[in-house]
């Protein structure tokens, strides 16, 4: 146990080997360490990043689903609303139509009755006349009596 | 070991526990040893210029196996570092990486069987008396103890300024009463010696038990077959014990070297 210049000499060369790795072997290992940290923590948020996007995609694409699906819905509504609307008007015009028709032809059919019963009446009338004519057998003025035989007609 | 004379057991302990000193003028101090100094270059020199070598190629993508171990060991001592000492630490994490690795590796050097080791020295490099552990040489221990010494008088001059630290000497821990100011020199004055004299003791300490218990197990290994069995099992078991205690050692002095300089940061 005897200190002598080894003490020194050692101290002098534990200088040397501390300045050497405090100058030339810590620091670039460091930065290469401190650069991978970086990256790692770049990729790391770059993910969180992406997730977070997705999610919010995912989340606006639901949101334009359903918004599609109301507005098909409700286009939908619409249509069924108008088709039944359409076949209300169809059916209402139909009945007026056919109501219509059906007045048009009673009418019709009125007239022809009223026409049919002018000409049985005149005919009856003629005949009547003839048959008086026979039965009297001689000619009745038409003329003298004219008035008798039209209230005949309406009689009849 | 010098032929033709009969090996004793303290002539072999004593052998092997003798430096290779050389004087390099007049005085006991002014000796030089070789050994110490040779192994501890040696090692640091191979140490860190390896850690360069890979650190030079070292790359921000996926690192080699190379570039791994390195980084692995630089996050360890880093991690320490960041654990203790809360400031820049451009430079004490470095300094403590420096100390870890290199007195892992003197420390390491004890693995090394010391008559093979002996055979060699003597018969290739033709140097009779060569301690192999610099770690179990005082001044290798008291050469890093006393540098963290001088880095810890160094910081805190330079974080609190020479006014502040002579203040500190005289007025912590107890207070700045001027009654006090023998006492807190006194205190201070035994802490600033301990530090370095139990930093540098326990790792001599140690590396030197570590090598007396060798030697001794080797000693009995040359008495008889039994004791070349039991002897060369108990080395086994104590070269695998001495693996912790190497590491360990190396750990707490690394750790130490950083809470000295730590706590030369913090102003009381």
């Amino acid at each position: 146990m005897n200190i002598n210049l080894t003490l020194i000499a050692q101290a002098i060369s534990f200088a040397v080997f501390i300045l050497f790795t405090v100058r030339f072997v810590w620091p670039p290992l460091m930065k290469a360490i401190e650069e991978r940290q970086k990256q790692i923590a770049d990729g790391l948020a770059a993910g969180e990043q992406g997730k977070q996007q997705l999610e919010a995609s995912g989340k606006l694409a639901t949101e334009e689903l359903g918004k599609a699906r109301a507005r098909a819905a409700e286009i939908i509504a619409h249509a069924e609303k108008r088709g039944l609307q359409m076949i209300e008007e169809a059916k209402s015009s139909a009945k007026a139509e056919g109501e219509r028709m059906i007045a048009g032809a009673k009418s019709e059919i009125q007239q022809e009755v009223s026409s049919a019963k002018e000409t049985l009446r005149e005919q009856v009338a003629a005949l009547v006349v003839s048959g008086a004519e026979k039965i009297l057998q001689r000619e009745i003025n038409a003329q003298a009596h004219a008035e008798l035989l039209n209230q005949l007609k309406r009689e009849l | 070991m010098a032929a033709g004379q009969e090996v004793t057991a303290t002539s072999y302990i004593q052998h092997h526990l003798s430096f290779n000193a050389q004087p390099v003028g007049d005085g006991a101090f002014w000796t030089l040893h070789v050994d110490s100094l040779a192994t501890g270059v040696i090692l640091g020199v191979v140490a860190t210029a390896l850690m360069w070598w890979v650190v030079r190629g070292a790359t921000a993508g996926v690192p080699n196996r190379r570039q791994a171990f390195v980084e692995l060991l630089f996050g360890f001592v880093d991690d320490q570092v960041k654990g203790i000492f809360h400031g820049k630490r451009d430079f004490v994490a470095p300094a403590a990486l420096t100390v870890f690795v290199w007195v892992l590796l003197m420390n390491a050097m004890d693995f090394l069987p010391v008559d093979i080791m002996a055979w060699i020295l003597t018969n290739v490099f033709h140097q009779h008396e060569f301690r192999i552990v610099p770690t179990a040489d005082v001044n290798t221990t008291f050469a890093l103890s006393l540098s963290v010494f001088l880095l810890m008088i160094y910081f805190s001059i330079a974080v609190k300024g020479l006014g502040g630290w002579i203040h500190e000497l005289f007025c912590a821990p107890f207070g700045s009463n001027p009654l006090l100011w023998p006492f807190n020199f006194l205190f201070n004055l035994v802490e600033y010696v301990s530090k370095p004299l139990s930093h540098s003791l326990r790792l001599y300490g140690n590396m030197y038990a570590g090598e007396i218990i060798f030697l001794l197990l080797w000693l009995w290994a040359a008495t008889s077959l039994s004791g070349a069995f039991f002897g060369a099992l108990l080395g086994v078991g104590w070269s695998i014990f001495h693996i912790l205690i190497v590491v360990l050692q190396a750990y707490i002095f690394m750790m130490l070297t950083i809470v000295y300089i730590s706590m030369a940061h913090e102003t009381h």
